[in-house]
Parts: C-alpha cells; sequence; structure tokens
C-alpha cells in the first residue's frame, strides 16, 4: 500500500499491482465469454472503463450522504443507470456484429465485480479525482487483460487478428474459441503473471538478504520504525 | 500422528521395482500394437510414432529443465509411455503438429502443472487426445469411429433380419438360445475383423488381438491389476445387454450389440492400458473395482445417449477425477483396529 495516493500512484495501480482480473481475479465470467476475439475484447474493455469512470465519480461524490445500511442497492442503482446510457449507446452506434457477440454481458456488467469491488473499496472511501484515478487505471488495466487473453485465442483459435487473417502455417485449434481454451489461455496467463512476480519477490528478498542492512534498509516498513 | 513406519529387524527384502523398470515394460508392452499399427498404416504411422515419443521425451526435458530438476528423469520411461499411447489414440492421417501439439499438452498440461510424474490427476495421453479432439474435430472425426455395417454389406443384411425374427410369439429359450448363437456365427466375421484389424479406427484401435497380448502380459508381470480391465469390460458388455438401447440402434443393430461395443473403439486400450495407469487410478483393489465399473458406466451412457460416438476417453477422463474421492472410502481397516464404541448421548 502506497502511504500517499496520488493519482499518478492510484492510476498505474489499477493497471499493475491491483490489476482486476490478473492480481485481484475479479470480473473472470466476461474475461472467460467474450475474449473469443480482440474486437469484443476492445469493445468490452471501453464499455467497463466508461462505466467504472462514471460510477466511481458518482459514488466517490455522494459517499458521505449514502447511508451505509444501504449502500450496495445504491452502488447496483447508480452503476445500473451507467451500462444502461452505455448499453443503449453501443447498441445506437457500435458495429452490429460486436453487439451481438457481447450480447448479454453488456448489461451484466451492473454486477460485474470490478464495479461493485472498485465502488465499495474505492470509491466509497476516497476523494472524486482519486476515484477517477482509480477507475481509469482498473477499467484501462481489466481491458489490457481481456486484450492480452484474447489476443493468443483469437490468434491460436482462429488464426486472426482483429478479424484480419494472419497466414501462419499452423491450422487454428478451435479448443481455443471454446470454453476450455478460455479457461487453458486464463489460467497459463494468470500463472505466468505469478511466475514473474514470484521471480521479483525473491530476487528482492535475496537482493535484502544480501544487503544485511538493518532496519534502514527495510523496504516493508511493516515494523513501523522509521 | 501415528504415521510412524514399522520397521522390524533385518533381513529385509528389497524389491527391484522403479519407476524406470515399470514404464519401460509397458512401453515394450505396447510393442505389438505398435506394430500392428505399422503393418496396417505403413511408414507414417511408424513416423507418427517415433515422433510423438521424441516430442514428449524432449518436451518432458526441456520442462523438467524450466522447473530446474533433473532433465535426465525424461528419460525415465513415463514420457516415453504416454508418447506411444498418445500415437496410438490418434488417427493414422494426423498432421505434423498432432504430435507435436499432443505432446506439448501431455506433458506440459497434462503432468507438469500438477508437478510432474505422480502428481498429475489425469492421464496425459487422454488429455491430449481430448485437447486435440477439441481443437481439430474435422481431423480427429474422420477416423474416430469404425463402421463395420459399411464395410461388410453382407453381414448387415443378414443380421438386419433378426429383428422380425425375434418379434415371434413367445420364442421358447432354447429357440432363443439357437438364435442368439446364428446371429453370433453370422457376424463372427466382423468380431474377428475387428480383433485382428483392418477395420478404420485410431492407431492402436485398429490390432486389438495385439493390444491384449501387451496387456495380458503386463498382467502376468504384476505391473497392471487384472480387476481393471476385466471389471471394465464386463461392465461395458452387462450394461449394453440391459440397458435400452439409444434411439439410432433402431436402424442398425450393432449399436445394440454387447461384443460389438467390447470390440470397438478405445475400450481395450484403454482398458488395459489407460485404466491402469498407476498415478491416476486408485491403490485399493476395491477402489481400482469401482473405478473401473464406473468407467464402463460411463462408456456406455455416453456412446449410448449422448452426440459422442465414443466415450472412453471421457469415462476414463471422469473416472480419474473421481480417484481421491475412491480412494478416500475404499481406505482399508487398519490390522488389528476396533471400532470405536458409539457414544452415548
Amino acid at each position: 500500500m502506497a502511504q500517499t495516493k496520488t493519482f499518478g500512484s492510484v492510476f498505474k495501480s489499477g493497471i499493475t499491482t491491483e490489476n482486476p482480473l490478473i492480481i485481484s481475479m475479479i470480473g473472470m465470467c466476461p474475461s472467460l465469454a467474450i475474449t473469443t476475439s480482440v474486437r469484443n475484447a476492445v469493445a468490452m474493455g471501453i464499455a467497463v472503463i466508461a462505466v467504472l469512470v462514471c460510477s466511481n465519480i458518482i459514488i466517490a461524490a455522494l459517499r458521505k450522504i449514502i447511508p451505509g445500511e444501504i449502500r450496495m442497492p445504491c452502488f447496483i442503482v447508480i452503476a445500473a443507470s451507467f451500462v444502461t446510457m452505455v448499453d443503449l449507446t453501443m447498441q445506437a452506434f457500435a458495429p452490429p456484429a460486436i453487439n451481438r457477440a457481447l450480447g448479454i454481458f453488456i448489461p451484466l456488467i451492473v454486477v460485474n465485480c470490478v464495479i461493485l469491488f472498485r465502488a465499495e473499496a474505492f470509491a466509497s472511501k476516497n476523494t472524486v479525482s482519486h476515484s477517477i484515478a482509480d477507475g481509469l487505471g482498473m477499467g484501462i488495466g481489466y481491458g489490457l487483460a481481456l486484450l492480452l487473453v484474447s489476443s493468443v485465442r483469437e490468434l491460436l483459435g482462429d488464426g486472426s487478428f482483429w478479424g484480419y487473417k494472419v497466414s501462419l502455417s499452423y491450422a487454428p485449434a478451435s479448443i481455443m474459441l471454446l470454453a476450455p481454451g478460455a479457461f487453458l489461455t486464463l489460467g497459463l496467463t494468470l500463472g505466468f503473471f505469478n511466475y514473474i512476480r514470484l521471480r521479483g519477490a525473491a530476487a528482492a528478498e535475496s537482493a535484502a538478504q544480501e544487503k544485511q542492512c538493518g532496519c534502514a534498509g527495510c523496504a516493508s516498513g511493516a515494523c513501523g520504525a522509521k | 500422528m501415528e504415521t510412524h513406519l514399522l520397521v522390524s529387524s533385518s533381513p529385509h527384502i528389497r524389491g527391484d521395482d522403479s519407476v524406470n523398470r515399470i514404464m519401460w515394460t509397458v512401453a515394450a508392452a505396447l510393442i505389438p500394437a505398435c506394430a500392428a499399427a505399422i503393418f496396417y498404416y505403413g511408414a507414417g504411422a511408424l513416423t507418427l510414432i517415433l515422433m510423438t515419443v521424441a516430442c514428449c521425451m524432449g518436451f518432458e526435458a526441456a520442462i523438467l529443465a524450466f522447473r530446474r530438476q533433473n532433465p535426465r528423469d525424461a528419460f525415465d520411461g513415463s514420457a516415453a509411455v504416454t508418447g506411444v499411447l498418445l500415437a496410438l489414440i490418434m488417427p493414422a492421417s494426423s498432421p505434423w503438429y498432432f504430435p507435436v501439439v499432443g505432446s506439448l499438452v501431455a506433458m506440459g498440461l497434462g503432468k507438469h502443472v500438477f508437478g510432474g510424474l505422480g502428481y498429475n490427476i489425469w492421464n496425459p495421453a487422454l488429455i491430449a487426445r481430448a485437447v486435440l479432439q477439441l481443437a481439430y474435430p474435422s481431423r480427429m472425426n474422420l477416423s474416430g469411429w469404425p463402421q463395420p455395417g459399411l464395410r461388410l454389406p453382407a453381414v448387415h443384411a443378414i443380421s438386419g433380419a433378426s429383428p422380425d425374427a425375434t418379434s415371434q410369439a413367445s420364442p421358447l429359450a432354447k429357440e432363443m438360445l439357437q438364435k442368439m448363437m446364428d446371429k453370433f456365427i453370422d457376424r463372427m466375421d466382423t468380431y474377428a475383423g475387428l480383433l485382428v484389424g483392418g477395420l478404420p479406427g485410431s492407431m492402436g484401435e485398429t490390432c486389438r488381438l495385439l493390444i491384449l497380448v501387451g496387456g495380458i502380459i503386463l498382467i502376468c508381470l504384476k505391473i497392471v491389476d487384472w480387476r481393471v480391465p476385466v471389471f471394465y469390460i464386463l461392465t461395458v458388455f452387462v450394461l449394453v445387454a440391459l440397458l435400452p438401447p439409444p434411439e439410432a440402434a433402431k436402424s442398425n443393430s450393432w449399436l445394440s450389440d454387447p461384443i460389438y461395443h467390447c470390440l470397438t473403439g478405445g475400450l481395450m486400450i484403454g482398458a488395459f492400458f489407460m485404466a491402469t495407469d498407476m498415478v491416476t487410478t486408485p491403490i485399493t483393489r476395491k477402489g481400482r473395482m469401482i473405478f473401473a465399473a464406473g468407467c464402463g458406466l460411463l462408456t456406455v451412457l455416453i456412446r449410448f445417449y449422448t452426440a459422442f460416438p465414443e466415450g472412453v476417453c471421457y469415462a476414463i477422463l471422469l473416472m480419474n477425477t473421481a480417484t481421491p474421492l475412491i480412494d478416500r472410502f475404499t481406505r482399508p481397516k487398519v490390522f488389528g483396529y476396533v471400532k470405536p464404541p458409539k457414544k452415548d448421548k
């Protein structure tokens, strides 16, 4: 946890250290269902960013007014209004193919864990500007994770990227477009990032042990000695 | 905890079983089936088998090195057995990338994701086969399911007449028996074809006789428990005879023939080599019997009532999933253990 929150640090942590899909592992359902193509993932990412930023702003602004006992219904009503706006806007302007592919998953953003989790954990306790940073960071982090998973799935499963055929010498494996492919890709992606994270942590630990510089060099600062 | 090992005084007998010895014996027991595959499908089959084994051992060594373990363990035979089995359950018409993708899936996702040899939940070769089937359905369906009715029209025409004959009023038991014998003799050609080979199937499913030979060798060497294949095949036989046949059986009487079901598809190789894998099946005798019967039940259910023509692969994978549960319920009673008396409430 960063001691002092700035717009930049909050924004960055949403993409990296607190990435909703890869670190917190929330919002898994749409990430499994709609990542069959990069187009879908980008559309979904944009929709989530829009809803998340807007609902974070409103919730942060109303955080002193909303009674604690009924905060969840309030969050859902706020998120639902923005989801309805995004849904109707997409139906009006987005290509019909994308609307058909995303289908129920746009309305389902209302109950997406990313929205409610950020509302509960961040926006209801922080200022409006920080909540905007949080919404942007989390939304972009989620979108980037979707982009990564969908790129792998579309490349391996369909042999294409953004709908354009990529001329490669392998036969596309349709399993990657089916549910097992989604689980495999997501699982391996999480494993890969965990591997990097653990390796980084191990390296930091061994470096700290090598230094042997006591309290001053201790990175954690958990003991409160300053 | 009371898990101390009780070591009695010497002399001790040292068993010479090892992973190496067992796995290479299993690989050797598969040689007859490989020979049959090469006999029926030519040099292509040999290339395919060699390529799959090489890929499996290569990926195993690479992943072991990545996991900072001894890459030499790739030569302990387990990767080779997986490779041969995987090759034998692929169609002979497999393109070059089947062995590569299949081996990577078997070794990576089937085995090392869980921690390597001894820790995998599912049979790696079957995982690879299931993934290949979903990944390239058009390639896998070409020769998935043998259709002897098409191959031997004469036999089929004769057997097609039998439903009329059996629907006569109150046939005597003796006549029934006579008819069953006649039917059996009519179908001998196909049964023989299924046993010896010559009917389409994946490579190792062609010549069931030689798989049987390899399996019996392993049973004699006590590497394979006889209960598993016997109970598996017996369950399939009984259930096909007892369960109401699917709709399709009305037009194709083969589908309700128990002997035919025991001889087709991957049942033989599955029962002798897949359902007997030491890692992914229960360890107690009772557990193995339950496991085998469950495999048989699922195989028949999938063959009869789902859209899939063959169920051996999924049946064994599903029962692999249930293995820890079976092991827990069939835990043997410790010698001298007395059930604690029920406490009064």
